[in-house]
C-alpha cells in the first residue's frame, strides 16, 4: 500500500536507552554514530512531497523556551509536526516564569499534563538536569546558559561528516567569543570524542579558564587558528560584550578575529565555513565569506530538522520499538 | 547543683591535658583532680557523668554563624539556632549582622540579645554591621551597638568596598577595642560568578570566582591593618594565596587572626558537580591546591579559628538553577566531627583543634576561656570516637542545606553545658 511508505524504517544494531539528552558528555561515541545515522535517515522525510510521518502520532511534545529563540525553536518544531507528535510551544512571557513560579513547580505542572518530551531552553546552566531530575518526561537542553547546546553539536557534527565522510582526524577551529558559548564547549565534546581536533581562538580575555580540559588547544592568533583547518566554526560575538572589558570596540575585533577572503586565502581550498547563527554580518564574518563558495551555513540548519527529528524518535523509544515492528 | 564528671580526658590547652574528674556547683567549676580525688557530691540535685573514653574542652565558640532572626525566622531563629548549637557542642556562638532589618543599631543588638535569653541557653554574641544597612555608605554607630553588647563589626555577606571607609572603621572600631571582621571579596573581580574559577567552572558553563578575588581583599585588608594598628580578623578563608599573604603579614607582627569553615578544608569545587547548590558558597569552594593550603595555615598556626559560616537557607532559595541558589550551607551540627579529620590524618593535634574552636576565639573577642577553678562552667563533652550517620532531616537546625548529608562521621558533642546547666547531653 502506498500507506507503508510513509512510514519509517529504520533498523539500528544499537537500542538507544537515554531518557534525555542534556549534553553531549553523557553520550557514547555509538549513541552519537546512531543520532546521526537515524539523523541522514530523517533527512529524506523533509524532502519528500508530503513532509510527514505517522511514528510520533499521539505523543506530546513541549517547546519551554526560557530565552528568546527563533531557529532553535522553530527546528524543534517542525521536527515534532513532520514526525506527527502534538507540539505545544511555552515562551518565558507566555509561561507562569512571570508570575514567579519555579522552575521545579512548572516542570511538576507540566509532568502533570503527561507530556511524552520536554524541549528546554532556559537562561542557567543546569537547569534541563534539575527538570530531568523532577520529571519523568524525556527532556532535551535546546540551550542552557554558557553551558551545553547538544543538539546544536550533533547538527554540526552530521555537516562535517555529509562533506568530509568522517570525523576522525579532522581539524575544527572554533573562532569567536568561547567564554559565552555553550555551542563552542558542546562541539569540542562532541568532535574530541568523535576523533577531530580542535583549536579554539579568541581574544585571551574570550577564552574561559580551564577550557584546555577538553583536549584542544587554544591560540589567539587566528591566522594559527585558519592554517590546515578543514573546518572554520565563526561564533556569533554578541555586541553587549564590550561592557565586559573584553574587547576595546567591534571595530578591533572584526579586523582582528573577523572571517574576510584576505584570511581565508591562508585556509585549505577545501575548507569548510560554519556559524551556528545568528549571523553578525560584517562583524565576525564579511558577507562574501558567509555566502561564498565555502559556506555550509544553510546545511546547518537544514541539518537541525533531521537531528532533533532523529532525537525525537529515539527519545521516544523508536529503536526499543523496533523489534515489536 | 552540683555536677561531677568522671574520668574524661581534660584538655584546656596550654594548662590542661590528661584524665582528670571535674566538679562543677553553682554553675562554676569548682574543681578538677585526678581521678578518684574527689568524693561523689551528696545529697538532692547531684548529677554524676562517667565520661571515660571522652573528651572534655572548654565550651566551643562558633565566632561565624547566620541566625535569620529577626528577618528570615522560616530559616532560622535564634531559638533553632542556638539548639543546633548545642547538638554541635557549641557553648557560644557569634551572629552575623546581615539579618534583616541589618544588626547595625543598638536596637536590633538588644533584641538579638533578648531573643537569645528566651533561648536554650547558648551564649549568642552579636556582631554589629561597619555600615549602615551594609551598604558601604556610611558607618553604623559602634560605640552604641557595643555598649549593647556587640562584640565586634563587619559587613560580612559583602566586603566594603571602600578603602576609605574600611580605613576609618579600622580606626574606630580599634578605638572601641573591637575587632573587624572582613569578608575579603573584590566584587567587581568577582563579577557575579557562582562558583570556582577554573575547569569545572568552564565545563559546566559557570562564571568563575577567581582567587585573586579574595587575595586583593586580605591583601588591601593587610596593608590597613598595618596602617591603622586595629585588629583585623579575616572571615572564610579559602584561598592558597590568602594563607600565604596572612603568613607572612603575621610574620611582620601585624594584627591579624584569620579563620577558615570546615567546608574549605573538606570539599573541593568537584562537589559542585552536577549543580549541586548544597555545595555553593560564598567564597566559593577551590582546588586540591587550596585544601591542602588551607590545612598547612591551620597546621602552623597562620588560621587561628575554625568557624562554620553557618548559613541556613530553604529550598525556596537552594531548590532552584544554581546560578539563581542562594550562597552558603549549615555547619554546627557537622563542624566538630570535620574538625576531627584533622586530628584524624594528623593536621592538627586535638589540644590545637580545641584552640581554634574554642580558646582561640575566645580570645580574638575578649571573652573568658578554658578550664579555669571558679570560672562560669562553659564545657563541651565529645566522644572522638563515636560514628554516626549525617541526616539533614534530624538536624536541630530549621534547615538542612548541608554538603554533609549522608556522610559518615567519627566524633560526636555528647554534652553540652553553659553556666554549669546541661543543655544537651546524649551519653
Amino acid at each position: 500500500m502506498a500507506e507503508n511508505r510513509t512510514y519509517l524504517k529504520i533498523t539500528a544494531m544499537l537500542k538507544f536507552t537515554k531518557k534525555d539528552i542534556l549534553e553531549i558528555s553523557s553520550l557514547s561515541v555509538e549513541e552519537i554514530t546512531l543520532i546521526l545515522d537515524t539523523a541522514e535517515r530523517m533527512k529524506e522525510i523533509s524532502e519528500r512531497p508530503v513532509k510527514k510521518v505517522p511514528t510520533l502520532r499521539g505523543k506530546t511534545v513541549v517547546l519551554y523556551f526560557y530565552e528568546p529563540s527563533t531557529r532553535t525553536r522553530t527546528s524543534f518544531d517542525i521536527a515534532a509536526k513532520r514526525l506527527s507528535a502534538d507540539s505545544i510551544s511555552l515562551s518565558g512571557s507566555t509561561s507562569s516564569m512571570v508570575k514567579g513560579e519555579t522552575l521545579i513547580d512548572t516542570a511538576r505542572n507540566l509532568e502533570a499534563m503527561k507530556p511524552d518530551v520536554i524541549i528546554l531552553r532556559h537562561p542557567s546552566a543546569g537547569a534541563p538536569h534539575m527538570l530531568a531530575r523532577a520529571v519523568s518526561a524525556s527532556i532535551i537542553n535546546a540551550g542552557d546558559g554558557m553551558h551545553a547546546h547538544p543538539t546544536q553539536a550533533l547538527l554540526d557534527m552530521l555537516t562535517v561528516r555529509q562533506h568530509k565522510g568522517t570525523l576522525a582526524g579532522l581539524r575544527i577551529a572554533i573562532i569567536g567569543d568561547i567564554a559565552h558559548s555553550r555551542v563552542a564547549r558542546s562541539d569540542c565534546e562532541g568532535f574530541t570524542k568523535m576523533g577531530a581536533g580542535v583549536i579554539l581562538c579568541a581574544p585571551p580575555t574570550l577564552i574561559p579558564k580551564g577550557i584546555e580540559s577538553y583536549g584542544v588547544s587554544v591560540t589567539s592568533d587566528i591566522n594559527q587558528a585558519i592554517d590546515g583547518a578543514d573546518v572554520i566554526m565563526m561564533l556569533r560575538i554578541q555586541k553587549e560584550r564590550q561592557s565586559g572589558f573584553f574587547f576595546p570596540s567591534e571595530r578591533e575585533y572584526s579586523r582582528r578575529y573577523g572571517l574576510n577572503l584576505e584570511k581565508l586565502k591562508s585556509a585549505r581550498s577545501d575548507v569548510l565555513i560554519m556559524h551556528p547563527g545568528p549571523i553578525n554580518r560584517g562583524l565576525e564574518i564579511s558577507p562574501d565569506v558567509a555566502d561564498g563558495p565555502h559556506s555550509i551555513i544553510l546545511d546547518q540548519v537544514t541539518n537541525g530538522v533531521a537531528v532533533r527529528m532523529a532525537l525525537l524518535y529515539l527519545v521516544t523509544g523508536g529503536t526499543r520499538n523496533a523489534d515489536s515492528d | 547543683m552540683r555536677i561531677l564528671i568522671r574520668g574524661a580526658r581534660v584538655i584546656d590547652p596550654g594548662f590542661l591535658d590528661g584524665r582528670m574528674d571535674v566538679l562543677v556547683q553553682e554553675g562554676r567549676i569548682t574543681d578538677i583532680q585526678p581521678p578518684g580525688i574527689l568524693p561523689p557530691p551528696a545529697g538532692n540535685d547531684v548529677a554524676i557523668y562517667e565520661a571515660s573514653g571522652y573528651i572534655l574542652a572548654p565550651g566551643l565558640i562558633d565566632m561565624h554563624v547566620h541566625f535569620r532572626e529577626p528577618g528570615q525566622e522560616y530559616k532560622e531563629t535564634i531559638a533553632s539556632g542556638c539548639r543546633a548549637a548545642a547538638a554541635g557542642g557549641f557553648t557560644a556562638v557569634c551572629t552575623m549582622p546581615n539579618t534583616i532589618p541589618v544588626n547595625d543599631n543598638a536596637q536590633i543588638t538588644r533584641f538579638i540579645l533578648s531573643q537569645a535569653a528566651k533561648a536554650c541557653g547558648v551564649r549568642v554574641y552579636p556582631v554589629g554591621a561597619i555600615s549602615k544597612s551594609l551598604d558601604g555608605k556610611s558607618l553604623s554607630e559602634f560605640g552604641e551597638m557595643k555598649g549593647a553588647g556587640a562584640v565586634a563589626v563587619t559587613d560580612d555577606g559583602k566586603p566594603v568596598m571602600n578603602s576609605l571607609m574600611m580605613r576609618r572603621a579600622m580606626e574606630y572600631a580599634g578605638g572601641l577595642d573591637l575587632p573587624v571582621i572582613s569578608h575579603c571579596e573584590d566584587m567587581d573581580l568577582a563579577h557575579g560568578g557562582s562558583m570556582n574559577e577554573g575547569a569545572v567552572a568552564t565545563r559546566m558553563g559557570l562564571s568563575g570566582i577567581p582567587n585573586a578575588a579574595e587575595t586583593i581583599m586580605v591583601l588591601r585588608d593587610i596593608a590597613l591593618c598595618e596602617l591603622t594598628g586595629a585588629r583585623l580578623h579575616i572571615a572564610h578563608v579559602s584561598t592558597r594565596e590568602s594563607v600565604r599573604a596572612i603568613r607572612e603579614a603575621k610574620k611582620h607582627g601585624i594584627p591579624v587572626t584569620a579563620e577558615t569553615a570546615p567546608h574549605y578544608f573538606t570539599l573541593t569545587e568537584d562537589a559542585a558537580r552536577n549543580y549541586n547548590t548544597h555545595a555553593k558558597m560564598n567564597p566559593p569552594l577551590r582546588t586540591q591546591h587550596d585544601v591542602d593550603a588551607i590545612c598547612e595555615g591551620l597546621a602552623d598556626g597562620t588560621l587561628d579559628v575554625i568557624a562554620t559560616d553557618h548559613a541556613p537557607h530553604s529550598p525556596v532559595e537552594k531548590d532552584v538553577e544554581f546560578d539563581q541558589a542562594a550562597n552558603g550551607i549549615i555547619g554546627l551540627e557537622t563542624s566538630l566531627a570535620l574538625g576531627l579529620r584533622l586530628v584524624e590524618s594528623g593536621v592538627l593535634s586535638l589540644t590545637r583543634l580545641i584552640e581554634k574552636m574554642s580558646t582561640h576565639p575566645a580570645g580574638i573577642l575578649g571573652l573568658a576561656s578554658g578550664l579555669k577553678i571558679g570560672q562560669p562552667a562553659d564545657i563541651t563533652l565529645f566522644d572522638p570516637d563515636r560514628t554516626w550517620t549525617v541526616d539533614a532531616r534530624r538536624f536541630e537546625s530549621i534547615s538542612r542545606n548541608t554538603p554533609f548529608d549522608g556522610w559518615t562521621l567519627k566524633g560526636k558533642a555528647v554534652l553540652t553545658m553553659v553556666d554549669g546547666i546541661v543543655l544537651m547531653e546524649s551519653l
